[in-house]
Parts: structure tokens; C-alpha cells; sequence
């Protein structure tokens, strides 16, 4: 009789890279319903379309690096990437645009910078910016909810308008985005930033359709429903609390202060919470192992400086939504972080003291 | 007797400015968004490499060596600033579309570095060739630089080259393919650095490919019988 000697570590945590992927993208399922519930199947045309390429571009781009392929599709890394991006561009944005970007993130992203585990930036992220930057006006026409749609949506309506960026009745997607009354509608944040611009209050910007008492109408439940995933994230120890924890604490902190300071001005931590991508970010996004900061400490500014720039972007910034921003300035910030919050080896004394 | 054939190889492509020493990468990346600009700047460098290297080889026995580089400063300052008069009175329009980056060929790394390590040297006609060769480098990557992102951002070549050459110069603008929404990115700073970055992997890829293709011979002969390789080597 043999025993098999290993040295340390014994104790082994069984969970694989492949499975902590899938439990993510699992864990996106609720939001996912939600936002097709909300706004139509648009989203799921994205995802098709994100993931096939994502699986393309990989193979395509291991190929050339001469590495295995297979295995490196199994792990789901490429697939979560395209995830995060489809549900993060407008459901009806045109296929060239989702297919584009999930290239880039899995091309030049992740690959290039030497594969999973050594990209600088958080691909879906870094590909989100790449198309806000190169087609602002795609990926800024977000729909309003369906309740509030002036022309209801046809069964085919999400197939017509990403593959001809016409709906099958023919209308535009500017024509698709206004509402009853013939307003442009947008959403929630864009609402609020361009009523505050234009001298209004707060109060008055909320009365329009896309509220309701909390945050606007589809969206607080799509973050509601990030939300939960994240917490069943939690719960199956995929993801640690400290960074959900710090970017949901520092953007409710900093939001409180300004709602504080002027409540007509400053939107509530309510609404900054539950509005746009804050949960998908807090959960999803800051959480990526790779372009996440690695210590403990390190975690928590990370989160925190995560919850201050979505907040600074969001109130003070040019663009209504600040989350990708927001994780990748964070992400070059990671190796700074990582440097001053080392945690002490264990014998030595703290640093500075021998 | 100086080897015009290796300073030319130098400049072009073994030492190429743009791609190798990555020199002047300022107005590199910012001035090659269209082809016009491109070869705008790129002429410009060009000519004021061309001249500090004559300049700089002529006086480069009476400058004292421990002033040598206020003076070269000062010769490639001058001589910037004749060029960009002559763009100011020839070529108005791409003076004004190149903006800062005319006088600003003063603080291109290129072209002290050169003036400090060949043409303060080196005789006249070496130096001369030198520059020329180092500023056709310069402007050869700006160029395919220019020519990538503007296909990449507008579907176009030569969009507004009557600026350069002339108003006979609007029938070189040639329309690749019409685009409602331009790819802002490709245009935008970012883009130039991603698309330099390809042109240095293509350059790499492309000195790899020769290499491996110059090593072959040379394994071949190791496999043989010891007197036959002697005479190979020899042959060598």
C-alpha cells in the first residue's frame, strides 16, 4: 500500500476556474429575465451573437498563438466575458456593433495581453468603452421600458431592428425611442443629467414617465434582480463581499452627501443604487479575479474607488453612466493598491519595524 | 568608405525611427489621423532632419564638445522655424490643420539624436544621407500609420489633399466605403497607438520570419560529416 506524499497546501478548494465562470454567468440569469421582461428579447439576440463570437474570436486568436484551444473554451472565461457585455449595450443595437466589440475584448483585451489571467483591464469593460468612444450614437439608444413604448413592440420587432436597425414596421430606432407623447425618451440617469442641466430640479425631473417612487420604471427591477444573483454569488463563496460592499458603500456614501447637501440637485442613494448598471458593476464587473485588486485591504479601496468615480462621472461627468469608466480607471490604479496593501508575511514584524 | 547601403537599411527599416527606436511618438500619433496630415508632418520632419544633418556634420569640428548640445538645439530650432514659415506661406491650410506639431519638430527626439549620434561624426554626404534616409523612415511609418486609420475612421485616402499639394490634388481622394457613423476610435488618439502597435508586431513578425529563414543553411551543415563541414565553413 501506497499513500500518495503531497507538500502543502492539503486543503483544497475543489472550485475550478471553469466553475466559478459558469456560476457567474448563471448567476446573470435573473437579470437577464428581468430586462427581457422589461424591454423586450432584444438582449438574448446580443447574447447569441456576443457569445458565438467571443467562442470565434478565442479559438481564432489561440490558434495564431499557438496554444490549445479547447481547453481554454471550456473555462467559460471567453463566454462570461460576452455576457457582461451584451447586457450592458442596448438591446436593440445593431449586430455589427456587439460582435465588434466582443472581438476587441477577447482580441486585443485578453489575448493579446497574454490571456486569461493577465489582462491589464476587465474586457468586457475596456470593449464597452472602445464602442461608447467609437459609436456614441448606437450605443446610446436605449429604449424605454416596453409599458411606455408609443409603438408596441411587434414578436419579430427585436430580430428586424439589430440586423436592419429598422423595426419590421419600418420605424427608426429614434422613432422607436420616443414615447406617447412624442418626447425622446431616455433613460433614467440620462434623464436626470440633461433635466439638470437645463435648469430644472430634481423634483421636477422625477415626475416624468420613466419614474416611479424608486429609481425608474423597468430598471430598478433589472438591478434589483442583479442584485440577487450577486447575493446568490455570495452565498456560493464565488465572489468575496468586500468589493460589492465597498462600491455599493462608497457610491451610497458619497450620493448621501450631495442628497444631503442639496436634494434638488444631487439625486438620492436610492436611485443611484438602482439605477443604470451599479449592481451588474458592484457584483459582476469589479469582482473580475484578474483586473481586480488581490489583497484584502486592497479590495476594499478598490470598491470604494470604484463607488467614488461612478459617482463623481455620474454627477459631475460628461456621460450619464460612469461604471465602465469607473472599473477601468480603477484597474490601473490595481497594481498601486496591490504594492502598498501587502499583506505581512507571517513571522515578520510590520513594516518599518525589525 | 562609409557603407551607404547599411545607413540606408539603417534608416529604413533595421532602425527605423517610427517602428524601432520609437522616437517622436508625440507627433507620430498625433498628427496621423489622415493621410495628408501624415505625409504633411512627415515631409517637414524630413526636411528639417536632411538640413540640421548637413548643418550639424559642416560645423561638427569647430563646436566645442561640451556646448555641442545647446548648439544643435539652437541649428535645429533655427531651422524648424525657416521650415515652418515655408509651410506657413505654401501650404496654409495643412499649416493650420498641423497646428502645434510644425514647431514642435524642434523637440523631436529624431532629430537631436541623430545630429548627436551620426551627423556630429560623420562627413558631409554620410550625414546627409542619414537624415534623409532616417526622416523617409519617419515619414514611411506615419504615412502607413495615416493610411490605416483613415480607411479605419472615415473609408477614405487622401481626404483632403489639395491642403498638401494643391487644389488640382481633390482628384486623389479616393471613397473606400461610406460609413453613417465614422469609427471615432480609429481616429481618436487610442487608435493610433493600437494600430502602431500592429505595425511594430507585423515589423517583429516579419524579422522573425528572415531570421528563421537564415538559420536553416546553418543546421544543415552541422548534421554533416566533420571534413565535409570544414570546407562549408570555409567556403563561408
Amino acid at each position: 500500500m501506497s499513500f500518495r506524499i503531497a507538500s502543502s497546501p492539503h486543503h483544497h478548494s475543489q472550485q475550478h476556474t471553469s466553475v466559478l465562470m459558469r456560476s457567474v454567468v448563471l448567476a446573470c440569469l435573473p437579470g437577464i429575465a428581468c430586462q427581457v421582461y422589461f424591454f423586450g428579447y432584444g438582449v438574448l439576440i446580443q447574447l447569441l451573437l456576443a457569445i458565438v463570437t467571443a467562442w470565434a474570436s478565442e479559438a481564432f486568436i489561440l490558434r495564431l498563438r499557438e496554444k490549445p484551444v479547447l481547453p481554454r473554451l471550456k473555462d467559460h472565461s471567453a463566454m462570461l466575458t460576452a455576457v457582461l457585455l451584451a447586457v450592458s449595450i442596448p438591446a436593440f443595437a445593431p449586430w455589427w456593433l456587439i460582435v465588434f466589440g466582443t472581438a476587441f475584448a477577447i482580441i486585443i483585451v485578453k489575448q493579446l495581453y497574454g490571456g486569461l489571467g493577465h489582462n491589464l483591464f476587465n474586457p468586457a469593460m475596456a470593449a464597452y468603452v472602445f464602442l461608447l468612444v467609437s459609436f456614441p450614437q448606437q450605443m446610446t439608444s436605449w429604449l424605454p421600458p416596453l409599458s411606455l413604448q408609443a409603438q408596441p413592440q411587434q414578436w419579430l420587432d427585436p430580430v428586424c431592428a439589430v440586423f436592419t436597425d429598422f423595426s419590421c414596421a419600418g420605424y427608426s430606432l429614434t422613432q422607436l425611442k420616443t414615447d406617447i407623447d412624442g418626447m425622446t425618451m431616455a433613460t433614467p440617469l440620462d434623464t436626470v443629467k440633461t433635466d439638470l442641466a437645463g435648469g430644472k430640479t430634481l423634483t421636477e425631473s422625477m415626475q416624468q414617465q420613466v419614474f416611479e417612487q424608486f429609481g425608474g420604471v423597468g430598471w430598478n427591477y433589472v438591478n434589483l434582480a442583479f442584485l440577487l444573483g450577486g447575493l446568490w454569488l455570495l452565498q456560493q463563496k464565488v465572489i468575496q463581499w468586500r468589493i460589492p460592499f465597498a462600491v455599493l458603500g462608497s457610491l451610497a456614501l458619497c450620493s448621501f452627501i450631495g442628497y444631503l447637501i442639496d436634494p434638488d440637485l444631487h439625486a438620492s442613494p436610492v436611485f443611484h443604487l438602482l439605477s443604470g448598471g451599479t449592481m451588474l458593476a458592484a457584483f459582476f464587473i469589479a469582482t473580475d479575479p484578474v483586473s481586480a485588486s488581490t489583497t484584502l485591504r486592497g479590495r476594499l479601496y478598490y470598491g470604494a474607488l470604484i463607488g467614488l468615480l461612478i459617482y463623481l462621472i455620474r454627477s459631475f461627468g460628461g456621460f450619464p453612466d460612469a461604471v465602465a469608466f469607473a472599473v477601468m480607471l480603477a484597474n490601473l490604479t490595481v497594481p498601486l493598491i496591490d504594492y502598498y496593501t501587502r499583506p505581512r508575511t507571517y513571522g515578520h514584524k510590520p513594516k518599518g519595524s525589525y | 568608405m562609409t557603407d551607404y547601403r547599411d545607413i540606408i537599411r539603417q534608416g529604413l527599416w533595421q532602425n527605423n525611427p517610427g517602428l524601432v527606436q520609437l522616437l517622436g511618438l508625440c507627433p507620430l500619433l498625433a498628427t496621423s489621423s489622415t493621410m495628408t496630415n501624415a505625409l504633411g508632418l512627415g515631409f517637414a520632419t524630413m526636411l528639417v532632419l536632411l538640413s540640421t544633418n548637413l548643418v550639424v556634420s559642416l560645423i561638427r569640428s569647430q563646436v566645442p564638445n561640451e556646448i555641442r548640445i545647446p548648439i544643435f538645439v539652437m541649428v535645429i530650432a533655427a531651422v524648424v522655424t525657416a521650415i515652418e514659415q515655408l509651410m506657413q506661406a505654401y501650404t496654409y491650410q495643412l499649416y493650420q490643420s498641423l497646428g502645434i506639431f510644425i514647431p514642435l519638430i524642434v523637440t523631436n527626439c529624431i532629430v537631436i539624436g541623430r545630429a548627436e549620434a551620426f551627423a556630429s561624426k560623420n562627413p558631409l554626404l554620410p550625414s546627409a544621407v542619414d537624415g534623409l534616409m532616417m526622416g523617409l523612415g519617419f515619414t514611411a511609418v506615419l504615412l502607413l500609420l495615416g493610411t490605416c486609420r483613415e480607411i479605419l475612421g472615415q473609408g477614405t485616402l487622401f481626404d483632403g489633399a489639395e491642403a498638401l499639394f494643391g487644389p488640382w490634388a481633390t482628384v486623389l481622394r479616393v471613397e473606400l466605403f461610406k460609413t453613417d457613423s465614422h469609427f471615432l476610435l480609429a481616429i481618436l488618439p487610442p487608435g493610433a497607438f493600437m494600430v502602431l502597435g500592429f505595425l511594430i508586431a507585423a515589423k517583429n513578425a516579419i524579422d522573425l520570419r528572415q531570421k528563421n529563414r537564415q538559420v536553416q543553411p546553418a543546421t544543415i551543415t552541422r548534421a554533416r560529416v566533420t571534413h565535409v563541414a570544414t570546407s562549408e565553413t570555409s567556403s563561408q
